[in-house]
């Protein structure tokens, strides 16, 4: 799947079959409910801002939308297959985190390079190269990883989740860390992405991040969607939100 | 664009051993790279035969009778530093997490962190072995060769198990400490027949009388890389 | 089990020992000091090895619940949950590698102490004796994981797969021990094993037998009540 070029052009969005579809969602560990009955339907290019308190299941409800964690009751496909499926399947998704999940010992385009490979990419330095230059860290490609900053980090990191073309993209709390130069960096390339079609869900305490990218945005509490909303034609209005947001989460009302 | 996935012209599906292989590359240019555990494993094999020697009173017990003893005591200890670094490189920036949302099987995972710590007991013992033979004086002549099968045989068991354990101490807080509880018993079954099996070995007597040795050896590695292949996925939350 | 302590207990989880007796555990206990006397006072002294010998009877019992019985409930139990994930496994499992230590640690206090009164040494590379120490280790080592393991599931999940190889591990430790002590063959003749006994001794060896596996499970059900209680207890917290 062909990463778009900066400005965007390529535009594919919901062409009316769902991208990722769950259903009645349940998750316990050890008889808590940390996800309790979630049901969601996304579009390819659709993006999914995910708000909440701590302890509220997003991040488990993201790894259960990604097949890396089993249900404990419920379904969700994506692309029509079963997730969590067949191992072969798991290259439909892609993972970005806090957490830079990279080898600082390597460089950067060992670290892209290696999981272009576990992914099964065939042309592995190809798409390495490809990326990497998509994401303007060609230049620093035999760098260890450790040497660079957080920013830049966080870009190989970005790079390593999207060098084999995932539909489907999980993304826990990524701006934690990143100053505002990096944010915006970051969600440009989250725009390029979500042009490109694939489907975004993102997890974020950053109310004004999130909402900036995203199409439809949940707010969790307790294992369960308590508010849903869709963004406008001029997107959404963040002080309404953020009134919203405080009020039921901080107030417990309903 | 959309649609149910299918197989793709750019993607091929996962290798066991292609995999396997990928994974212990990078988990040996990672440690050459640190070079830590492997120098901590190999000064205190050096360190530990040194202290040995200068404790021992060579007119109370001949060479040929400590030796062996030595030899495997340093195996266990110093293959034990190695082990935890196994998912420590992991774990330090989730890329574990990584790993884990590839097509790339568990076992193959497992094989590749395998392969890595098989390697990495093997280059200390390749080490120590001269050392031990240096100290206590000892004529190997033509019992190299399967001295190097000893070692191969008991570095294949303590790789296994101690990979899996390492897995299993990497989700605990005291992952340091606790390696090395849950594993010591297990070694019981490889450092006893591998001190037994030099000690034949070295004094010259003949192979025959270390077959029964041999036997455990061996049957050891069978059952438990076998089994180590199949628990493993266990260790991974789902 | 559940509903028993329910049944017994106060709304609030208590031990079940608050309300009501347990009835085996009374059974059992008045079965060890019934076997106990038997054995000191109503069984002859073995001729050759002296007085000394009466600590077989709790040697031995000790070592079949507590070896036996405890480590091939906790290499079932370990191995079932891996396939069925059924938490009263993970429970099981638990309780008996608690009761099973204790009752290995008997064996391993018993050894020596009758050891050093018939041989004069505390120690003695008999192979069942080092076996039962290198098991005791084990499922000490199965305990500290249990111990340092936060998450619930995941404490269930690994120790498990401590246990199922714990399971594949024993046949392996008694093998080498077995073949180190073929080596080292003792200068005394001890027969730890198999001791020649009289009928009376026998039948003195059985009561004590049947006392201790009754007492064994006695503490088993206790503990695994216990650990019902507080695992039912931890959810209602985190609810």
């Amino acid at each position: 799947m062909p990463i778009p070029d900066e400005t965007g052009s390529v535009s594919v969005r919901a062409s009316g079959a769902p991208a990722l579809v769950a259903e009645a969602l349940v998750r316990a560990f050890a008889g808590r409910k940390a996800v309790n009955g979630v049901s969601v339907t996304l579009a390819a290019g659709e993006c999914l801002a995910l708000f909440g308190p701590n302890g509220a299941g997003k991040t488990t409800l993201l790894r259960l939308l990604g097949g890396l964690l089993k249900p404990t009751r419920g379904t969700t496909h994506l692309l029509g297959t079963p997730v969590p499926g067949p191992a072969d399947t798991r290259r439909l998704v892609g993972l970005i985190s806090h957490h830079a999940m990279l080898y600082p010992a390597l460089t950067v385009r060992e670290n892209v390079h290696f999981a272009a490979e576990c992914q099964g990419v065939i042309d592995a330095a190809g798409a390495t190269t490809d990326v990497l230059g998509r994401l303007r860290i060609l230049d620093r490609e035999h760098t260890p990883v450790r040497f660079l900053s957080r920013g830049l980090q966080q870009r190989v990191s970005i790079a390593r989740a999207l060098v084999h073309g995932p539909r489907l993209v999980l993304l826990d709390e990524p701006y934690t860390g990143l100053d505002e130069v990096g944010a915006l960096a970051f969600t440009d390339a989250l725009r390029v992405l979500k042009a490109g079609g694939a489907t975004l869900l993102l997890v974020t305490h950053n109310l004004m991040e999130g909402l900036a990218l995203a199409d439809r945005a949940v707010i969790m509490r307790d294992g369960a969607f308590i508010h849903e909303e869709a963004a406008g034609p001029d997107g959404f209005d963040l002080p309404t939100f953020q009134t919203r947001y405080r009020a039921l989460v901080h107030e417990g009302i309903a | 664009m959309s649609g149910p996935y299918a197989p793709s012209m750019t993607h091929r599906p996962p290798s066991f051993l292609g995999d396997a292989w990928r994974i212990a590359r990078k988990d040996l240019v990672i440690e050459f790279r640190t070079r830590s555990a492997f120098l901590a494993a190999t000064v205190f094999a050096v360190l530990a035969v040194v202290i040995f020697r200068f404790t021992w009173d060579p007119t109370a017990i001949p060479a040929m009778d400590l030796a062996p003893g030595v030899l495997w005591v340093i195996f266990t200890f110093s293959g034990l530093l190695g082990l935890n670094r196994s998912f420590g490189l992991e774990l330090a920036e989730r890329a574990y997490d990584g790993l884990l949302a590839s097509p790339v099987s568990r076992e193959s995972i497992f094989t590749g962190k395998v392969l890595a710590n098989l390697a990495f007991v093997s280059g200390v013992q390749a080490l120590a072995l001269p050392a031990v033979a240096l100290f206590f004086d000892l004529h190997v002549g033509s019992s190299w060769g399967v001295l190097i099968g000893i070692v191969l045989l008991a570095s294949l068991g303590l790789a296994a198990v101690g990979t899996l354990f390492a897995a299993i101490a990497a989700n605990t807080r005291l992952a340091e400490l606790l390696l090395p509880m849950m594993t010591l018993p297990f070694f019981v079954p490889l450092v006893i027949p591998a001190a037994q099996a030099s000690a034949v070995v070295l004094r010259g007597q003949p192979l025959s009388d270390a077959m029964a040795w041999f036997k455990v050896l061996l049957a050891f590695d069978l059952v438990f890389v076998t089994a180590c292949i199949v628990v493993f996925p266990f260790t991974i939350e789902e | 089990m559940a509903s028993a302590s329910a049944s017994s207990s106060a709304p609030t989880p208590t031990l079940p020992s608050v309300r009501g007796v347990d009835a085996l555990l009374v059974l059992s206990v008045a079965l060890v000091i019934a076997a106990s006397v038997r054995a000191i006072w109503f069984t002859p002294v073995d001729a050759m090895l002296g007085a000394a010998q009466k600590i077989f009877y709790l040697h031995v019992p000790a070592a079949i619940a507590g070896l036996y019985i405890a480590c091939g409930l906790l290499a079932i139990a370990s191995i079932m949950y891996l396939w069925i994930k059924d938490e009263r496994l993970d429970r099981l499992a638990e309780s008996a590698a608690e009761v099973g230590l204790l009752f290995m640690g008997i064996v391993l206090v018993t050894g020596p102490i009758w050891a050093r009164t018939s041989w004069g040494t505390w120690w003695v590379w008999e192979p069942r004796i080092t076996s039962t120490l290198f098991l005791w280790l084990l499922v000490l080592g199965y305990l500290v994981l249990r111990g340092a393991v936060e998450s619930p599931e995941n404490r269930a999940r690994l120790s498990a797969v401590m246990g199922s190889l714990a399971a594949l591990l024993v046949p392996f430790i008694h093998l080498t021990v077995k073949l180190f002590r073929g080596l080292h063959p003792q200068p005394v003749v001890i027969k730890p094993e198999k001791p020649s006994m009289s009928g009376e001794m026998l039948s003195t060896f059985g009561m004590a037998s049947i006392a201790f596996i009754l007492l064994f499970f006695a503490l088993l059900r206790l503990r695994y009540r216990w650990a019902t209680l507080r695992d039912a207890r931890a959810a209602l917290e985190n609810a």
